[in-house]
């Protein structure tokens, strides 16, 4: 029965979820109606965070939970389904920087509030993002660090942006331990954020949503 | 008469606790030399300046001031971090000469640095650090995962000391694999038996974790000596060292280098029962680690560096049920046993002060890295002394101009009726020599009480 998926997703019920999809599939149910609701779930989520009833670690559930479901679908699904998304969005720590939380959970919240993420890990030099910006047409970089070092090397690698011609074509953000305004200042990006949920707003408000 | 230690309340151990700062030792344990008598009376004067500002009854004669650095000292001395890890002398030199530029009325000591051929030795792999993993002119960084597994909270709830010696050790250090062979200590019980409990002693695996365990105790007590020595010529300087070791809110011990950031929260959810139950066993154990390390080191100060329960996190009801409960027993027991805990409340903890403001006035300091200062003071600030909240970033690319209006307006702030500190938010690597001094100067210039 429709619904329920969303409700068991969208109340961070993991164990009955999961085998409510179990037992709907047993029950021939067609995958891609509880795809879909799972869907429908995710986004009841995301609304329950804007309005500051769920926060980060029920937003990271939901996303454990979604993948629990998904693969339980996926070999019911004949063709892998393609999702519409907001954007392309080039991620990274940068040069000399191997500290990953902070940017991970920016992938993640970008990642689950439909933006498609090229991850480029941890101690990135300028030219990859140079590179992944050529390659990808991604309009959005977010750049990372938690440490002072990584204040040079955010502006090298926006420098490298500026010097490989692409840097009216991008909007760069920063984020980061201890990134603020003077920070940003310093490096040239085009804004900071405080958190996860600062990222997704600041992509939001450059290139959809 | 004097009172026994075990006699004492909290406040009275507290007060013992300061007046042997006043009367500090040698690392033999005799009576310190001061190098003259200014520096006895500066040292004397910051200590008191210090015990004033964190007890709240009066206002200190000045706003005290500290410098946290972590690898600046040694990078503005143009060494590489690399050479500061592993040049112990090197490394005591560009930290002595840090301290006698700025004149901190308080210090931590160099040991941020740590040895770095000790972590070679056990082969750590919990960091990266310079030549291994990271550039010589870059600072240490962990590498988050998880070490322990989501099925083993029973083993670490059962026995924590076994759980950590025979699973967590071992993966963090490659050389103590031999610790997975040994069995739990607690089974040596009466003659029946008892050999075979030391059986695993004669397997090579064994040996090899033994034989690297011997050669990192002395690396360890090489690069100690170094450290020890700096702190009493420091101090004999007028510059006192009062931090008396480290512990950790038993959320963050979970969630820094157990379960990670992503297998704490998943827990939070999938097994809490059980997680609370490791929390609450973790909690005797991180208050006996911060008395344990006073009594070693003498000094009452209990440095707790926290993370996990920052703003954005945890939702405030998993801050409630998770993380504070936990945090304040440790700071309880630590100032039952006559410690001073002295949390650092790193990124933004602005959601918090309300609930963390519940704890006993007088006892208790904070490092505030970028939490709105005058919000602080009107909350934690009426219970306990705060420190810091000069950001690495004006350090690095502020004016000193920046620097010194930021300081007065703490001063004026935070600083209103004492229980504050002078020095940094975070602890910083890089940053301009003359904002540095600024802070400095500025503490001096625009703090004292009239």
């Amino acid at each position: 029965m429709s619904g329920e998926l969303v409700k068991l997703l969208s109340d961070l019920k993991e164990p009955e979820a999961l085998q409510f999809v179990e037992s709907a599939l047993a029950k021939g149910v067609d995958p891609m109606t509880l795809l879909e609701d799972a869907k429908q779930g995710m986004s009841i989520v995301g609304e329950r965070f804007a309005k500051g009833d769920y926060f980060i670690p029920d937003l990271m559930f939901s996303g454990e939970i979604l993948k629990g479901i998904v693969k339980m679908l996926e070999p019911h699904l004949k063709t892998a389904e393609k999702t519409e998304r907001l954007g392309k969005v080039v991620v990274g720590t940068v040069a000399g920087d191997i500290h990953n939380i902070g940017k991970d959970l920016v992938v993640f919240m970008l990642d689950v509030s439909g933006f498609e993420v090229l991850d480029l890990g941890i101690d990135v030099p300028a030219q990859k993002f140079v590179d992944a910006v050529r390659e990808s047409g991604s309009k959005i970089i977010g750049l990372s660090g938690f440490l002072t070092l990584a204040f040079d090397s955010m502006k090298k690698t926006v420098d490298a942006i500026q010097e490989a011609g692409l840097r009216n074509k991008v909007k760069i953000m920063i984020g980061g331990g201890q990134i603020d305004e003077q920070v940003r200042n310093y490096t040239g990006a085009d804004a900071y954020g405080r958190d996860a949920v600062a990222a997704v707003q600041l992509a939001k408000g450059w290139i959809g949503g | 008469m004097e009172k026994k230690w075990e006699a004492m309340s909290a406040d009275e151990k507290q007060e013992a606790q300061f007046q042997k700062l006043l009367t500090p030792k040698d690392p033999q344990g005799n009576d310190l030399k001061f190098q003259s008598p200014e520096a006895e009376a500066a040292y004397k004067a910051s200590i008191i300046r210090i015990k004033d500002a964190v007890q709240l009854k009066k206002t200190p004669d000045r706003v005290p001031l500290t410098l946290l650095p972590s690898m600046y000292p040694f990078i503005s001395a143009g060494m590489t971090v690399q050479e500061a890890m592993y040049d112990y002398g090197k490394c005591a030199a560009a930290f002595k000469k840090f301290i006698l530029e700025f004149k901190p009325d308080m210090h931590i000591g160099a040991a941020q640095a740590g040895p770095g051929k000790f972590y070679e030795i056990l082969d750590y792999k919990l960091y990266k650090w310079p030549g291994h993993g990271v550039a010589p002119e870059h600072s240490y960084q962990c590498i988050e995962d998880e070490y322990m597994k989501a099925e083993e909270y029973d083993l670490l709830i059962t026995d924590p000391s076994f759980y950590f010696r025979n699973f967590y050790l071992p993966r963090v250090f490659g050389a103590l694999e031999g610790f997975t062979m040994l069995p739990p200590p607690t089974g040596i019980l009466e003659i029946y038996g008892v050999a075979f409990s030391f059986i695993p002693y004669a397997l090579p695996p064994v040996q090899g974790t033994f034989k690297a365990l011997f050669e990192a105790g002395a690396e360890a007590l090489k690069w100690a000596m170094a450290m020890g020595g700096l702190n009493a010529e420091l101090a004999s300087l007028g510059f006192p060292n009062i931090l008396g070791g480290f512990t950790k809110a038993p959320f963050d011990t979970i969630g820094d280098t157990l379960r990670g950031t992503k297998g704490i929260i998943m827990d939070m959810y999938r097994q809490p029962d059980k997680l609370l139950k490791a929390l609450e066993t973790l909690t005797p154990i991180m208050i006996g680690m911060g008395l344990g390390a006073a009594q070693q080191t003498g000094n009452p100060v209990i440095f707790m560096p926290l993370h996990k329960g920052a703003d954005g996190f945890l939702s405030d009801e998993q801050f409630k049920k998770f993380y504070w409960p936990m945090f304040r027993a440790v700071m309880m027991g630590l100032i039952e046993g006559g410690c001073i805990p002295f949390p650092a409340l790193e990124g933004h903890w602005g959601s918090r002060l309300n609930v963390i403001q519940d704890i006993p006035k007088g006892k208790t300091m904070w490092m505030v890295d970028q939490t709105d200062m005058a919000k602080a003071k009107e909350t934690l600030g009426k219970n306990a002394c705060l420190i810091g909240n000069v950001s690495s970033s004006m350090l690095k690319l502020g004016t000193v101009q920046d620097v010194k209006d930021y300081v007065k307006k703490l001063i004026d702030t935070a600083g209103k009726g004492g229980g504050f500190i002078v020095g940094n938010g975070a602890f910083f690597d890089e940053a301009k020599p003359e904002n540095v001094k600024a802070m400095a100067d500025a503490a001096r210039e625009y703090g004292v009480y009239k």
